[in-house]
């Protein structure tokens, strides 16, 4: 069957299994931030959007995106490296693995939620699993970018300063 | 001892930041050949079966098919698959493929071809007859069953492994100090109980992951997401018998290890496939087979007691531990070792130390490393125990564990009798203290609206890599662009070693990180490191790292001392210029990098080789807050701090990072992990669906802190961090659970545990 969708902007067209996931998908194509974790829709590592909105590409049939704009890490590098630094400064990638779902899910985040509250955030990316650090040092870099980046201190106490990230 | 350092303890960015962080492909599925062989292994139904026949005819007419292998096909020669130095003390108990199959998912066919599809079809293909054996399920009644899961005569063992394959066991450790029995009689107050503590999936986010290529010299090279490079150069030549020269493994970034990838689960499989086609191949696990085919938290049931005298002096430990070890023997005599020597240590020297310990065989998914190796379990039951033992003296819980713990300058009766050179854990609980306000505040509060609220602590140990065994190497050399070229065989396997270690070499050098370039791994170039486990980068590789930079340095200086003519004392160096006071000459550590490449004879590289006769320990106190809800039983963790001392901290937010992530994976530990069996011995909650890994809802918060040490033997005073932090949450978070309900039950402690457990003890109706 025809699949016929935009990924970052660039068209594709062809003839796909009708089951193929877009997680397979996109990685055939060479788009190789998506990562998968779990095969079950429980980690949130294959997050990508789908016409700007947060999927998780294990879960959808490449047909179904069919007619889609669909977005990766690869598409909004630029916006990833403004979020990123942030996380570097806490060293809060460690290894990395979840990193690229994460802040695909961030970035869809600070699209769709004005000034979130820390339990709005934490509510929004509770499906991005981590095993390396324990969730802390992912809240420090949140908080630090959305005050700095997004003009939103409401994680800061009164007298707490935020935390400025040099470049990648 | 401590002093204003430039490059270490401060919190640079991790080397590997900018493209872990813009999702560059830089782990191991990501650099793999497109035109890779799909390899998949056809996985046993049964936890004890022997395959009475096997056909693979018609699989192998599948279109795109390459080959099927089968126990037919593959070396008869016992190995295993445990990533640790030789001598490996885990037995050598298994065949790549083999007629015997020992666990629900032990392979039972090894499958490859164009594309994932042709290779599902040829599996279901496969035409099996299974003669259905009766297994072991119980790990209580496993020693000396009549059934065995080992029976074979070619099973061996070095004697020091203490197991025995005819009795079900894979290893086994005894441990006496002082008279117990004489000691325990002389006690005021004897506290016992027993604990059980549960199989946990490492969770590492990126699964098991290899890919296997011919090189140009006929050798097969492997690139594996591995903790262990040059461990599974070896344990691949043992699967395929062939020569170890035949062999090279390469690590690209690893996404997250915690132990799972100290044992070679993808690699020899891909491996044999390259050997037999020549074609490149590729293994990728599904999350179902990292859990139903790897490794896991060995399963302990731990029985601890404990002699005081009246004023709250411990006297005695005694330990008697059962552990599952499941189908292969992997870790098995080592973890147990942690179980005793890195529990049992936490406390003063006392008159009279005890353990008994085995490990079985079972017929069930084999266990193996996990951040804490055994340890995890001891402390566990030892800091559960001290509870029990400050009530019976009428004590607080955290002033028992003031007066009894470890301190600097002990001589450890349990810990190989190695002095204790560094050790803050007074100051680790006095801070944990202060940061909970524990002296002013109830442990225990009733909130009045069906809710209690309580406080528990608990303290923990690990060690310093392997002493006596284990050791590193690191290369360093000038570049003739003036830059340094640090190689490292050690796996950075996330947790930022690499960027640790070129900050120690920064350190020495007088330079700025970035002017250190780190390399590893590739056994074919970079130096021998046993590995990233043990906890032993920083202080292993470190110390290496800190020597090889050291000696570069000296003949850096006498290099410069030959061309300016004066005498290596009189020149000094800033990091950047070489001077002396002599005759005013300057030069710069670029001049001499390009004088030292173009017309000379000596060569600007130093090697260094570090191993330690001691592993000093690094130390944590952690104080935990839950909630109960005192009508479903269900704990809800308000608050973990944790307070480590890891000498001193090479990076400051990787410790903390590091501390965080520990104590949250502990945290999971406590509560909801647990790898599940039906009662045919088949697991249960094989995906992420239903083993439950804590996501950032719940956790609670999470406070850390340190209180460095400087440990004489570690580079710039550091010990370990990486595998210390997982070990003091669970017992912190049982402690608080008892203080509010009075129940203790069995890891984790999950809503219906603790209801049940409240109404047997009266709590509630």
């Amino acid at each position: 069957m025809i699949a016929a969708l935009t990924v970052n902007g660039r068209s594709f067209e062809e003839d796909v299994r009708p089951d193929e996931m877009l997680y397979d998908y996109l990685r055939r194509h060479g788009f190789k931030s998506v990562k998968c974790g779990c095969d079950t829709t429980n980690c949130g590592l294959c997050t990508v959007w789908m016409d700007g909105t947060p999927v998780l590409s294990c879960s959808v049939p490449v047909l179904r995106a069919s007619g889609h704009e669909i977005t990766t890490l690869e598409g909004v590098r630029q916006e990833a490296e403004d979020f990123g630094r942030f996380m570097a400064a806490q060293t809060a990638e460690q290894c990395g693995f979840c990193n690229t779902g994460f802040i695909m899910n961030v970035l869809a985040m600070v699209r769709e939620l004005e000034n979130p509250t820390i339990e709005e955030i934490q509510h929004y990316l509770e499906g991005n699993l981590c095993r390396c650090t324990g969730y802390e040092a992912h809240l420090r870099a949140l908080r630090n970018y959305l005050a700095i980046v997004h003009g939103n201190s409401r994680m800061f106490e009164e007298g707490e300063v935020p935390e400025d990230a040099a470049r990648l | 001892m401590p002093q204003d350092y430039k490059q270490i303890t401060k919190s640079v960015y991790k080397k590997d930041a900018r493209m872990l962080l813009t999702g560059q492909a830089v782990y191991t599925n990501d650099l793999a050949p497109a035109d890779c062989l799909i390899v998949k292994a056809l996985r046993s139904p049964y936890p004890h079966a022997l395959i009475k026949k096997i056909d693979t005819t018609r699989a192998m007419k599948v279109p795109g098919i390459a080959c099927v292998i089968t126990y037919k096909d593959v070396p008869r020669k016992r190995f295993n698959m445990a990533g640790q130095t030789h001598p490996e003390l885990s037995a050598a108990d298994q065949y790549l493929l083999e007629e015997r199959l020992r666990y629900v998912g032990d392979e039972v066919a090894i499958v490859a071809g164009a594309d994932e599809a042709c290779v599902n079809k040829a599996m279901k293909l496969i035409d099996v007859k299974y003669e259905v054996l009766e297994p072991v399920l119980d790990p209580e009644t496993a020693m000396d069953n009549p059934v065995l899961v080992h029976p074979e005569e070619d099973w061996t063992q070095p004697a020091a492994g203490m197991g025995d394959n005819k009795r079900n066991l894979a290893g086994g450790v005894v441990f006496d100090h002082g008279d117990m029995d004489a000691t325990m009689a002389e006690c005021d107050v004897i506290v016992e109980d027993t604990f059980r503590t549960q199989a946990t999936h490492q969770g590492m986010m990126e699964p098991f992951v290899t890919f296997t290529e011919m090189d140009p010299y006929g050798r097969i090279k492997i690139t594996s997401s591995t903790q262990i490079p040059f461990h599974v150069r070896r344990i691949v030549a043992n699967a395929l018998d062939i020569p170890k020269s035949k062999v090279r493994v390469v690590k690209p970034r690893v996404g997250g290890g915690f132990g799972a990838k100290q044992s070679a689960c993808t690699e020899c499989m891909p491996a044999i496939v390259t050997w037999k086609t020549g074609m490149p191949a590729k293994m990728v696990y599904t999350r179902e087979e990292c859990l139903t085919a790897s490794n896991s938290r060995h399963e302990m049931i731990v029985k601890a007691r404990m002699g005081f005298m009246k004023d709250g002096t411990m006297r005695a430990i005694d330990m008697n531990v059962i552990s599952n070890q499941g189908a292969y023997g992997e870790h098995a005599p080592t973890t147990l070792g942690l179980t005793c020597h890195k529990a049992m240590t936490l406390y003063h020297p006392v008159d009279a130390y005890r353990f008994r310990g085995h490990v079985v065989y079972t017929n069930m998914v084999r266990a193996g490393a996990y951040r804490g190796y055994g340890a995890t379990q001891g402390i566990f039951a030892l800091e559960s125990l001290m509870d029990n033992a400050a009530e019976a003296l009428g004590m607080d819980k955290a002033e028992i564990r003031l007066k009894n713990m470890a301190r600097q300058g002990d001589v450890m009766p349990a810990y190989y009798n190695n002095t204790m050179l560094s050790c803050t854990l007074d100051k680790c609980l006095i801070r944990a203290k202060e940061m909970v306000d524990w002296d002013n505040r109830p442990k225990v509060v009733d909130l009045g609206n069906g809710h209690v609220r309580a406080l528990g602590i608990a303290m923990s140990l690990q060690g310093s890599g392997i002493s006596g065994v284990d050791q590193a190497a690191a290369d360093i050399r000038l570049s003739a662009e003036g830059f340094y070229s640090l190689m490292i065989g050690s796996a950075d396997m996330g947790t930022g070693s690499d960027t640790t270690l070129s900050q120690i070499a920064a350190e020495v050098l007088g330079c700025d990180v970035d002017d250190v370039v780190p390399s590893g791994v590739d056994t074919d170039v970079s130096p021998y490191d046993s590995g990233s486990y043990a906890s032993s980068t920083a202080y292993l590789t470190g110390g290496a790292v800190k020597k090889a930079a050291e000696s570069l340095l000296q003949k850096m200086t006498q290099a410069a001392a030959d061309i300016m003519g004066v005498t290596a004392d009189k020149v000094g160096f800033d990091g950047e210029t070489f001077s002396n006071e002599e005759n005013d000459m300057m030069l710069t550590r670029e001049e001499l990098a390009i004088k030292a490449h173009a017309g000379n004879l000596s060569c600007l590289t130093a090697s260094a080789n570090n191993m330690q006769k001691n592993s000093p320990p690094p130390f944590m106190t952690c104080i935990a807050e839950v909630d109960v809800d005192m009508a479903t039983g269900k704990v809800t963790p308000i608050e973990t701090v944790g307070v480590v001392d890891c000498g001193t901290p090479l990076n400051e937010r990787i410790v903390k990072v590091q501390t965080e992530g520990g104590i949250i994976q502990g945290l999971g530990m406590a509560l909801y992990e647990k790898v599940q069996y039906t009662d045919r011995g088949s697991m249960f909650n094989k995906n992420f669906m239903l083993y439950k890994m804590p996501a950032r809802t719940d956790i609670g918060r999470i406070r850390v802190d340190i209180a460095p040490s400087y440990e004489p033997n570690g580079p710039f005073g550091a010990k370990s961090i990486g595998e210390v932090v997982i070990n003091a949450s669970p017992p912190a978070i049982a402690n608080a659970v008892y203080a509010a309900t009075g129940v203790r039950c069995d890891l984790p402690i999950t809503p219906e545990k603790v209801y049940m457990g409240m109404k047997k003890n009266g709590r509630i109706k």
